[in-house]
């Protein structure tokens, strides 16, 4: 049970850690840049912005302990690509909770309607 | 991707009885599935006992903000808290809210939930500090884009 619970909390702490990572343009601007389906490396995704190689590779980090990218190795390259399933995991957890409501929302329309 | 939730519902209800069933504590528990302790009043917690099968070990915990009779009624609560083991106290809370609008069939209810996006406070890390200008819209576009992707 208590395994359990230690899992159900870490899925919200993760859910929390998605949305927050989320919540910074610079991120978001990253994200879409990868959504696109190739992996990039640092240097393509900081060429054409004013932001620096330091600040891009810290976002990246962000994103990645939010698992909403991965590095990957090519030979000496590193470089990044987009996962999709946390977002995925989120839209999920949302459409649970949205779920709920309906079921309830049914029966106060049964009792007021009565 | 959106990050709060929204219902709109028309009752073949007059206002104020829509406003009783979400406010008087034993109506409010006849629709939702709990026994509640006592009434709601603005700026005080308020519990009660699930009573829904399967969830009758799940303590309901708000905190009410608002009442503004026939109006809007809103409280804070841990959405999902369904685990006896975990300490939901300590999780931001979200955010629930009941708007009540007449209109020619009765009422038009609209309840939405939102804070799903805020980090607990014991993991609120530098790195994931948010700016708080509507990216909510962002997430949307990028939600559509991954999609068209």
């Amino acid at each position: 049970m208590s395994r359990l619970a230690d899992a159900s909390a870490a899925k919200r702490r993760h859910h929390a850690a998605v949305f927050a990572a989320l919540g910074d343009e610079t991120r978001l601007s990253l994200v879409n840049a990868l959504s696109a389906g190739e992996p990039r490396s640092i240097a393509q995704l900081t060429g054409g912005t004013k932001i620096t190689r330091q600040a891009i590779t810290k976002h990246l980090r962000v994103l990645e302990s939010a698992g909403i990218v991965h590095s990957v190795r090519t030979g000496r390259r590193s470089l990044f690509e987009f996962d999709p399933a946390p977002m995925t995991e989120l839209q999920e957890y949302l459409g649970r909770v949205a779920g709920q409501w309906d079921q309830v929302l049914a029966r106060l329309k049964s009792l007021v309607e009565s | 991707m959106n990050t709060s939730i929204e219902k709109r519902l028309e009752l073949k209800a007059p206002v104020s009885r829509v406003w009783r069933a979400l406010t008087d504590h034993r109506e409010f528990g006849a629709w939702f599935g709990v026994k509640m302790d006592g009434p709601f009043v603005p700026g005080q917690p308020a519990e009660g006992q699930i009573t829904y099968p399967g969830y009758e070990h799940v303590r309901l915990q708000t905190v009410v903000q608002k009442m503004e009779p026939e109006r809007f009624f809103s409280f804070t609560w841990h959405p999902y808290a369904l685990d006896p083991q975990v300490d939901y106290s300590k999780e931001t809370p979200t955010l629930v809210e009941f708007r009540l609008q007449k209109i020619p069939t009765g009422t038009l209810l609209v309840v939405t939930e939102s804070g799903f996006d805020k980090v607990p406070a014991d993991r609120r890390a530098e790195a994931f500090r948010m700016n708080d200008s509507g990216w909510a819209e962002q997430l949307s576009n990028i939600a559509r884009h991954v999609a068209a992707g």
